[in-house]
């Protein structure tokens, strides 16, 4: 699949202008990039979180696309009732169009509470896409932890103080979590790589059966990063391979974007108050052993990738 | 042509669902409910219907479904009880405000702790105020006769409410009875096709639903939702009355059972309104002046029949096979006394508990209540206002 900008940029916007995401967050450009790659018609479920509250403040709205929220941890499970009924009407013939389902939840809704909801409509089988924006914290609420909060970062429910040091239990690995339901289609992207990004979109829209994405959202508020650098750090925790881009079609692994040259950690972490804690001095042995994990999981994700052609990076 | 069978509460459901075929049936298997998604499955496995049957992980995922599907632009049911409608409590609301016209089959069950399988109206008590219709059916025949009309009234063009079909878990759910069984075309014909509005599917007309509305909307959300409950209560009669003409079998908001020159009465939900008459019957025969009120329709809870019926008599038990837990009685007590508030004239009010758990309720149980009312009538007020039935203290 080639994804060429001009033909998407001159597409009209699905999701408009005018919500109230805050600037600079990841999430909008997540869903403009999503939404300038799919081709057939979609029908979108939305967890509640940043998203939902930013995209849909009655009685306006920036979907000009179908969309549903219902609840927090449902968002699988409501895809999946209007999948069903999409089957049905189909075989009765009142739906002629080739409708494609996207479930959107956060980390919170996807990672925690969503978890069993996200499994059940794995395992059903039903042919829609899960797209995970994962900003590594409850966000909509204001920086609480989540099992997706990075090992070290500080959240409001993780403070630092004479005793905390931040989070310090490590971020659930989810996307293993989803690869071992052995589903058709598994990426993680960011939305530093468009291109990279917008492909696993139009893979995992054209994928029979359930597929899923998790991609990684810079946060404005949340990481304490300027509006401009959510998409630079985006790109370092790409480049520092923080947050590998990879996919596993049909159980086998591939890494969609090699960096030429590993960043240090630090680079991605500096950017960002949440972790500037482990700048000091006497954190260096913490950072040491984040580093050494980064390294530890990359090289495994190497390991057992196939050996195909790699990019070192976006035009 | 209709048949004669000897069926079950949840075979009756089953039997409904299968004849009505919605597009989807999302359910999880829960006692005493489970044989109607066994069932659902083997008809959805011999090729009886061509509904989609979702297996789902959870209650709560089976109503996100149904959420889902009716948006969607389906005719979608479920059925559950006790902890598994308890896990859906969330999403039961979310349906009646996205005024989704969703069809729900429940068989009363106890609420844990401790936990309990047998039947009371906890449960669906609970869920008294989550913006579902709600009948009670006292017998095998009744939950196959409402859940059909439960269609026609969630569909209904000026409700569009999420219905609840409550029927006693094991007495009813368990239990055989005599059931007429409608010929299929019949059902097809009194359902007729869904009509969905505003469905996700129009692709060429795309609709949010679920947005976030705050202080400037969320209110005129729920008063469109009072309006709809209102009307709800005029089309459960309208669609009671069409299926009467098609069955033969006419049921109303309240139904009095030997009403006239009453003296005294009990008023109850679901298969104890059996026993009860039972024992009016022979309470008559013994020239007691007795009767009996069932409520059908307790969302929305229709006061102006029940005041009409109860206000000429002298003393009346409500029997509430649940607990508020507020410190006076049960939920069905605390709103027929409501319902007499403005009234000049009333009648003496005891809020009997019975039956939780499971714990059964007998002719004899029924005769010491029709006793307490007499003690009442004869010393002119009640003594207690909430009598424990049957319970070891």
């Amino acid at each position: 699949m080639v994804v060429n900008l001009k033909k998407f940029t001159n597409k009209p916007e699905l999701f408009t202008g005018g919500h109230r995401l805050c600037a600079g967050c990841g999430i909008a450009t997540i869903i403009r990039q999503v939404l300038m790659a799919v081709e057939n018609p979609v029908v979108i479920s939305n967890a509640t979180g940043c998203l939902e509250v930013g995209s849909s403040i009655y009685p306006y709205t920036s979907w000009k696309v179908p969309w549903i929220h219902s609840a927090f941890e449902n968002s699988a499970a409501t895809i999946s009732g209007v999948e069903t009924v999409y089957q049905a009407l189909r075989e009765e013939g009142k739906v002629a169009e080739d409708i494609r389902f996207i479930a959107i939840g956060g980390d919170g809704g996807t990672y925690d509470i969503g978890l069993q909801a996200l499994s059940g409509a794995l395992e059903r089988g039903h042919n829609f896409t899960y797209i995970c924006y994962d900003n590594e914290a409850y966000m909509n609420t204001g920086m609480q932890r989540s099992s997706a909060s990075a090992y070290g970062s500080w959240t409001t429910t993780t403070p630092l103080g004479k005793v905390g040091k931040g989070k310090t239990i490590r971020k659930k690995p989810l996307t293993d979590i989803v690869v071992a339901h052995r589903i058709p289609y598994v990426a993680q992207a960011a939305p530093g790589h468009w291109r990279d990004l917008m492909t696993k979109v139009q893979k995992a829209l054209a994928t029979e059966g359930p597929s899923f994405l998790n991609i990684l959202q810079p946060c404005v508020p949340g990481w304490r990063i300027e509006p401009h650098a959510s998409m630079k750090a985006a790109k370092l925790a790409v480049e520092t391979c923080y947050w590998p881009l990879y996919e596993v079609v049909d159980g086998v692994y591939r890494v969609t974007v090699k960096p030429k040259q590993k960043k240090p950690l630090a680079e991605y972490l500096e950017l960002q108050g949440r972790f500037r804690h482990l700048l000091a001095e006497e954190q260096q042995p913490l950072l040491d052993e984040l580093q050494a994990d980064v390294d530890a999981v990359w090289e495994a994700l190497l390991n057992k990738s196939a050996p195909t052609e790699t990019k070192t990076k976006e035009e | 042509m209709a048949i004669r069978v000897a069926y079950t509460g949840n075979g009756a459901c089953a039997q409904a669902m299968r004849q009505v075929e919605p597009h989807m049936v999302a359910a999880y298997p829960i006692t005493p409910q489970t044989e109607v998604v066994e069932e659902f499955a083997k008809f959805v496995a011999d090729g009886k219907v061509k509904t989609k049957f979702l297996p789902v992980e959870s209650e709560h995922s089976a109503m996100s479904a149904c959420i889902g599907g009716a948006a969607a632009g389906g005719r979608v049911m479920t059925t559950t009880a006790s902890q598994g409608l308890a896990y859906m409590w969330e999403m039961l609301y979310i349906a009646s405000g996205l005024r989704l016209p969703i069809v729900m089959g429940v068989a009363n069950r106890a609420l844990s702790a401790p936990i309990n399988i047998h039947g009371d109206h906890s449960d669906t008590m609970g869920a008294r105020d989550s913006g579902w219709v709600q009948l009670y059916c006292k017998t095998v025949q009744e939950v196959y006769d409402t859940l059909i009309q439960a269609v026609r009234i969630a569909e209904h063009d000026e409700v569009r409410l999420p219905v609840m079909v409550c029927y006693d878990g094991f007495s009813v759910s368990h239990s055989l009875m005599d059931l007429e069984v409608l010929a299929e075309e019949q059902v097809k014909g009194f359902v007729g096709s869904f009509t969905p509005r505003y469905p996700l599917l129009d692709i060429a007309n795309p609709v949010t639903y679920g947005p976030l509305a705050l202080y400037d909307f969320y209110f005129e959300y729920r008063r469109q939702q009072v309006e709809a409950m209102a009307t709800a209560e005029r089309a459960v009669g309208e669609i009671a009355e069409e299926y009467a003409s098609l069955s033969g079998r006419r049921y109303s908001a309240v139904e009095a059972y030997r009403l006239d020159n009453a003296e005294v009465a009990l008023v109850s939900l679901g298969s104890t309104a059996s026993t009860i008459e039972y024992a009016v019957d022979r309470l008559r025969d013994e020239g007691v002046a007795a009767g009996a009120l069932r409520i059908r329709t307790f969302r929305p809870f229709p006061k102006d029949a029940i005041r009409e019926a109860l206000e000429p008599l002298k003393a009346v038990a409500v029997m509430d096979r649940s607990e508020s837990l507020s410190g006076w009685g049960g939920p069905v007590g605390i709103e027929v006394k409501a319902a007499f508030y403005e009234t000049e004239a009333r009648p003496l009010l005891l809020d009997v508990v019975y039956g939780l758990g499971g714990r059964d309720v007998g002719v004899d149980d029924v005769r010491e209540v029709f006793g307490e009312l007499k003690k009442a009538t004869d010393a002119g007020k009640m003594s207690d206002p909430v009598y424990y039935l049957s319970l070891r203290e």
